[in-house]
């Protein structure tokens, strides 16, 4: 599916682009060299395996990993929605999905607890069901559905748009019903956007902070996620606080590759 | 072709990049040195979060009294003013909210002379206004069904409720042990937690959204204040001014009308 388009990349650029691209770059890689170089290498085994570290990464990989299936359940459709449904107020519907994605997150964190929050807009309801929120996984996993789920619904809306509704067409006047359309033909046609968005809607739910540490409070093996947990070393053990860094950019890394791949096979 | 160019980009950026901060660092030094002038003068003081009110309080008065003077503040964790002023942050003053962040810059090297303790602070028991609860006691804090807010024993409250609870033998089970005083505070300001514990000029801070319930075993915990000169401080004598102002009259009536108390 991919299209040679820039035979000779670069050869219409003017030489002195590279300079501020080469600036960029930098300011971009030196941090996270410096911070690489900052890894006591002796002692990181010990660090990544401490009882505090393993808890906090369990429960960030089972907190994202919970997040991200809802960001499936909730963004597939949702994405759909926006691309091919017809109502008034779709473009406003559109640019109001992206919000959690330009809000700070620690405003998403504020949001969510005059929500979801003890003295919050569903609070009281939440508290009659006997259901407390604050200061559970469930809060983390709320949080980290937030700040990921326009990350899936951006990536698949574009697809779905620019995939057109040709084959659906085909499909739905050889006698396919909308549901059998959908799973047969449409969302195979968008599979490599959907398959890095939803690889990147988990790395946002890994890194979240913000929305967390503001809502969800910051306690061991509950709610103190991986980033919390470095935040929280840094105060006592900066090694081990680097130490821990580095798996998240790991993890990062190992994303954008995945992406990469699945992403040149989509763009057209 | 394409291949080439982008293998060579990631060594110009780098080379670039070095570079770059070879010559910043350099302008820096000069500005340092060409600035201090005995008309216009800024004092950099960096102070513990908790200090904020105070400290801006004795910092107009500092500039009423020195005129041409211009006192800023960086206010953060004393942990993470501490690492800043190790990564070479242009600070004339630091006042800690614990003697174990001074320390750790006094080992350094990295300040001129003695600390001076200033101000203690002890902690207090944070509780939705008309303390809906009914608590009255540490020990109040361990009944089912509450939920009670601490400090992470990382940071100094966090430290000062693991010595509280050592030495009254009393355990408490948080649903959450956050990174400053300020989220405690703010967990039951939101009426999520029923009750935290948090330091007594905080609660005094938070005006008529918190109310405290004193407890006798808060005096195992007594948070000291120290504050210094930076080494290599560019204003050295104003440091020294300024210290004098916090541990003199004005800066102790300030201090003590927001609830902390002397040394």
């Amino acid at each position: 599916m991919t299209i040679r388009r820039r035979p000779h990349a670069g050869s219409h650029l003017p030489a002195w682009a590279f300079v501020p691209a080469g600036i960029g770059a930098a300011l971009v890689l030196l941090p996270l060299v410096a911070m690489v170089s900052r890894v006591s290498w002796g002692n990181l085994w010990p660090l990544l395996t401490s009882e505090s570290s393993l808890t906090a990464l369990a429960l960030s990989l089972r907190t994202s990993a919970t997040a991200t299936v809802l960001c499936v359940l909730l963004g597939v459709p949702m994405a759909l929605v926006l691309a091919r449904a017809r109502f008034p107020g779709r473009d406003l519907a559109r640019s109001l999905v992206l919000l959690p994605l330009v809000l700070p997150p620690v405003v998403g964190g504020i949001a969510l607890l005059y929500t979801f929050g003890r003295r919050g807009l569903l609070g009281h309801t939440l508290e009659v069901l006997g259901v407390q929120i604050a200061f559970s996984t469930t809060a983390v996993v709320l949080a980290q559905t937030f700040v990921a789920l326009p990350f899936l619904v951006i990536s698949l809306e574009g697809a779905v748009r620019t995939a057109g509704d040709r084959y659906e067409t085909v499909a739905a006047t050889l006698g396919a019903r909308p549901t059998r359309v959908l799973l047969r033909v449409t969302l195979p046609l968008v599979a490599p956007a959907l398959a890095s968005g939803t690889v990147l809607a988990f790395a946002r739910a890994l890194g979240e902070f913000g929305a967390t540490i503001t809502f969800a409070g910051s306690l061991q093996g509950v709610t103190r996620t991986l980033p919390l947990e470095i935040y929280l070393q840094r105060e006592t053990d900066p090694d081990a606080a680097v130490a821990l860094s580095l798996v998240l950019v790991v993890v990062a890394v190992t994303v954008i590759g995945l992406t990469r791949r699945t992403g040149t096979e989509s763009t057209p | 072709m394409r291949r080439r160019v982008l293998a060579v980009a990631p060594v110009i950026a780098l080379v670039l990049g070095l570079a770059g901060c070879g010559g910043s660092d350099q302008g820096g030094d000069d500005d340092a040195a060409a600035s201090p002038t005995p008309e216009a003068a800024t004092l950099t003081v960096f102070a513990a979060a908790s200090l904020m009110g105070v400290f801006e309080e004795i910092g107009s008065q500092f500039e009423s009294d020195h005129p041409g003077v211009s006192v800023e503040f960086s206010f953060a964790g004393s942990s993470d003013l501490v690492a800043q002023i190790q990564q070479g942050a242009p600070a004339d003053v630091f006042a800690s909210a614990d003697t174990k962040n001074m320390d750790k810059l006094v080992a350094d090297d990295l300040i001129d002379g003695d600390p001076v303790d200033f101000a203690t602070n002890t902690l207090t028991i944070a509780v939705p206004p008309g303390n809906p609860a009914g608590i009255t006691s540490l020990a109040d804090l361990t009944q089912d069904g509450l939920n009670v807010v601490v400090c992470a024993p990382q940071v100094p409250c966090g430290s000062a409720t693991t010595t509280v609870e050592e030495g009254s033998g009393i355990t408490l089970t948080p649903v959450s042990e956050e990174q400053s005083v300020t989220d405690v505070l703010n967990k039951v300001i939101a009426g999520e937690a029923d009750a935290g514990l948090v330091y007594v000029t905080d609660v005094k801070g938070a005006g008529d959204t918190v109310e405290g319930v004193p407890f006798d075993e808060s005096s195992n915990a007594v948070n000291t204040y120290p504050i210094a000169t930076v080494s290599g401080a560019s204003q050295a004598d104003l440091a020294k001014q300024f210290i004098a102002m916090v541990t003199g009259s004005v800066g102790q009536d300030v201090l003590a009308a927001a609830g902390f108390a002397r040394p």
